[in-house]
């Protein structure tokens, strides 16, 4: 048994540890250092929180046993997911995290003796309070990240679900949990306590189903940030530094990337938030669309025309991670690298479905970071290049962004593919992308279309270099 | 007049926002992927809660309901930081080899 206030310094070691394990990203370099400080950072943290308990009977037998199980599981998952389904993984996390504070919070408020809180039906106010927020935003995190899971995963259709007095009803709901809260603290009843739970599962839920599967990069971000409000919430229960830091770290981590998500498409988070994206628009732009020509060709000219270039710039899209194509695409692009053509590769900030997808999928096939560029590195250099060669992205090269303000995409950041010579769009038909609207990409003069499965195309390519 | 602990508490949290706003803009684009996953294993950094929560059953019985709950969140926590740490070991392995081979 150590004393409390030596523990407490542990705890805080530890926080110092997480932030150098979120400071070490800052480059490729330094990031698997930080990984190890975030790994010492959590054995400190757990060995302190035996020691200073000092129970070590049956009950620690017991602790292990359960810590072991749910280590073996996630140490498979980690071993055996694919790099496509990152998305997935970590919306599945998340819920994983929320239910974690859901449940820490309902034993802090069955037994908070074991905490130093109070006794049941007579816990000190400051706590129930952090308690009943952590719980609640943990719950929040919970169901919504099931919902994001659910959409990743294709189980539940990516289309935004919208009904009429939605935000009317999620208004009504956010304010009773307020009630709710102010309620359970003045009166102590654990049925209400019960009663808010139930409320902000249902939210949760309720505040994801309006939103479109393109916009999963702000939603899991803002879920990542959610778990980690409900980690400080309960960190301010327990009394823990390290929590409370790792908490602060994360919130304001995945409000941040949130905030660079919605900027990479010129929409506030409200708007985003709010749902409905590109449900309505399909409509009104498949009239136009029949009457415009188009080029269309196949593998042979695609690899003429790459053969013939000096310099290749490749527009990865989420299209690229549905058919698998990184590993392809890689191959073909080793093949151009041998004729002495020079290619990057151009990232949009809202490429895929969560930050930085595309990253991990092009590092997954082998493609060396210092080929990969965002969008302000890249963007000048599309008037300069011969060949675009753009898969399985669609709306971030939209010249309409740039063009027509009517536009629902009106002033979003897209790469400036028609500046290219000439630009290759491998796309298996023309239909719009998530927006919602027609890609005037696709009628320009110096644009190709290859219409097939990314992968399929890529690998045919190859072989006509 | 003695400052109440929640205070100080309060200040490493305004802080620790601070301090996570800095070092999250430093975080360079290509690692946002990454980043989502470790700090997905950090914030289980909550299983400190559950442990106690575990443990707190009294010498009679191991299980009563409220570590019943502390032994599932330490489950649930665990998934997460050891899938959190080595997915994202993982994943920054894969940035590693490359400079060297090309």
């Amino acid at each position: 048994m150590i004393s409390a206030n030596l523990s407490a310094i542990f705890y805080l070691i530890s926080g110092v540890l997480f932030i150098l394990a979120l400071r070490g990203l800052s480059s490729p370099e330094t990031s698997r250092q930080g990984n190890f400080f975030g790994i010492l950072g959590m054995i400190i943290a757990i060995t302190v929180t035996f020691l200073s308990i000092g129970n070590f009977s049956s009950g620690f037998i017991a602790v292990l046993i359960f810590l072991l199980i749910g280590g073996l599981i996630g140490a498979f998952i980690a071993y055996k997911i694919p790099m496509t389904a990152m998305p997935e993984l970590v919306a599945g996390f998340h819920s994983l995290v929320g239910l974690a504070a859901v449940f820490v919070a309902i034993a802090a408020f069955l037994n908070p003796d074991a905490f130093n809180l109070g006794s049941p039906g007579n816990i000190k106010l400051g706590s129930l309070i952090e308690m009943s927020i952590g719980a609640s935003v943990g719950a929040i995190t919970f169901s919504g990240s099931i919902i994001a899971f659910l959409k990743l995963q294709g189980i539940m259709s990516g289309s935004p679900i919208t009904f009429k007095g939605q935000h009317s009803l999620n208004a009504l709901i956010l304010i009773s949990i307020f009630v709710l809260i102010y309620l359970l603290c003045s009166t102590q009843s654990s049925n209400l306590f019960w009663i808010l739970l139930a409320v902000s599962f249902l939210i949760g839920f309720l505040l994801i189903i309006p939103i479109g599967g393109a916009d999963m990069p702000v939603v899991i971000s803002m879920l990542n940030s959610y778990s980690g409000w409900a980690a400080a919430g309960i960190g301010f229960t327990l009394e823990n530094t390290a929590l409370i830091i790792t908490g602060a770290l994360v919130g304001s981590s995945g409000a941040i990337l949130s905030y660079i998500m919605c900027k990479g498409m010129n929409r506030s988070f409200f708007n985003v938030i709010l749902g409905g994206f590109g449900a309505t628009e399909q409509s009104t732009s498949a009239q136009n669309k029949e009457q415009r020509p188009v080029k269309s060709g196949n593998a042979d000219d695609a690899a003429f025309l790459m053969k013939n270039a000096s310099s290749v710039i490749i527009v990865p899209g989420y299209g690229m991670a549905v058919a698998q194509a990184q590993h392809a695409l890689r191959e073909m692009v080793d093949t151009l690298k041998k004729n002495d053509i020079k290619v990057s590769y151009a990232i949009h900030p809202v490429a895929g479905r969560m930050p930085g997808h595309m990253n991990v999928l092009l590092a997954e096939a082998n493609v060396p970071y210092d080929e990969v560029f965002e969008l302000e590195e890249i963007n000048n250099d599309f008037a300069n290049a011969d060949v675009a060669f753009v898969i399985g992205a669609n709306d971030v090269t939209n010249p309409v962004a740039k063009t027509d303000p009517q536009s629902p995409i009106y002033g979003m950041p897209v790469l400036d593919v028609e500046k290219c010579k000439s630009v290759l769009f491998v796309k298996r038909s023309l239909s719009p992308g998530y927006a919602g609207i027609d890609n005037d990409l696709f009628y320009k003069e110096n644009t190709l279309m290859l219409f097939a499965d990314a992968k399929k195309m890529t690998e045919d390519i190859t072989k006509n270099l | 007049m003695e400052i109440d602990p929640f205070i100080f508490r309060l200040s490493i949290f305004i802080l620790s926002i601070f301090i996570g706003y800095y070092v999250v803009w430093s975080v360079t684009p290509s690692l946002h992927t990454p980043l989502m996953s470790v700090t997905n294993a950090i914030s289980s950094v909550i299983i400190v809660g559950a442990i106690i929560a575990g443990l707190a059953g009294n010498s009679g019985s191991i299980f009563n309901t409220s570590s019943l709950f502390g032994f599932l969140a330490i489950s649930l926590a665990a998934i997460n930081i050891f899938g959190g740490f080595l997915v994202t070991q993982r994943m920054l392995a894969m940035y590693k080899k490359k400079k060297k081979d090309k």
